[in-house]
């Protein structure tokens, strides 16, 4: 059956081609391309991406104004009915603002803009999205934001670490995320949130295929081999 | 009416914008600041019968992202009516 995927795109997304570039490659079939102010999501769809960028400006807060944004009422919706959803970057501070992940991403701790390729380990290779991947497997990807600093009350990050729903850490201090957290799951392990750029890192001529064992894995997964 | 609401980062949570304002007001030479926090203020105009509630609905629903900040809300003087 075909893979069935939404890219959602809110004013101040730049990473929306890419993200469908990638999905399609590696999925063979494009995406439906969705607008932030698309009150409802096409149906049946096996995944929905929260692109990167800097969504309404990154006013008042990275995410916050799109996570009000009508789609992402519809985005939730799907979500609690078990629907897949990957946010990256500002994808990721979008989930966060909207409450479907715990957390929040603050300023990087270093104050500048992070831009360069960075060593990762897959935590948990258990999810839909991760499944592409062996535990522990070290990778590469790109990153690019400025705030992506990974924060939570001690007792989230008790509880995320203890059900594992630490997908991805860094391998050295990009941004002063606390416990290095790079991505994280939601308590179903269907909604993930991630800095870093997997849709960036799909081809050799991208500098590197890291990302592409996160498409491949999902979409084997869900459209079922 | 007019409204201030008053956002800051929670004690704890890192604030790299005010480390780096302490470091440049240390350069500047002003001794004796031990520490410096950035929050936000937002200046909100409202109808004057506007509910206590609603005011805390916005801090809690947009204003405020109570995973990292605190909010207070400071109502000012009501807008003055014509007789």
């Amino acid at each position: 059956m075909a893979f069935r995927a939404a890219v959602v795109t809110f004013p101040g997304s730049n990473c929306d081609r890419d993200m469908a570039v990638a999905l399609e490659q590696v999925s063979g079939t494009a995406p439906i391309r969705v607008w932030h102010g698309d009150a409802a999501l096409p149906e049946r769809l096996d995944l929905i991406a929260l692109p990167g960028g800097f969504s309404y400006g990154d006013y008042l807060r990275c995410g916050a104004m799109a996570a009000q944004s009508p789609v992402m009422r519809a985005v939730a919706a799907a979500a609690g009915r078990g629907v897949p959803v990957l946010g990256v970057c500002n994808g990721f501070q979008v989930l966060t603002e909207a409450g479907l992940l715990p957390g929040a991403l603050l300023r990087n701790a270093g104050l500048a803009f992070v831009c360069r390729t960075v060593p990762l380990t897959v935590e948990n290779n258990q999810s839909l999205f991760t499944a592409g991947y062996q535990a522990g497997e070290a990778i590469r990807l790109p990153v690019a934001h400025h705030d992506g600093n990974y924060f939570a009350d001690a007792a989230t990050l008790e509880r995320l670490e203890g059900e594992g729903r630490v997908a991805f850490r860094y391998g050295e201090d990009v941004n002063g995320s606390q416990g290095r957290i790079a991505g994280v799951l939601n308590d179903a392990g269907t909604v993930l949130g991630m800095m870093p750029h997997p849709e960036r890192a799909i081809e050799p001529a991208h500098g590197g295929s890291d990302g592409r064992a996160l498409f491949a894995g999902a979409i084997g997964a869900l459209v079922g081999a | 009416m007019k409204v201030r609401i008053h956002v800051s980062l929670k004690p704890g949570v890192l604030d790299p914008q005010g480390r780096a304002v302490h470091h440049a007001l240390e350069g500047l030479g002003f001794a004796g600041v031990e520490d410096v926090r950035v929050g936000r203020l937002i200046e909100l105009t409202v109808a004057d019968d506007t509910a206590d509630d609603a005011l805390d609905a916005m801090c809690r629903q947009l204003l405020a992202n109570q995973v990292i900040e605190n909010y207070r809300i400071e109502k000012l003087a009501e807008t003055e009516r014509a007789g």
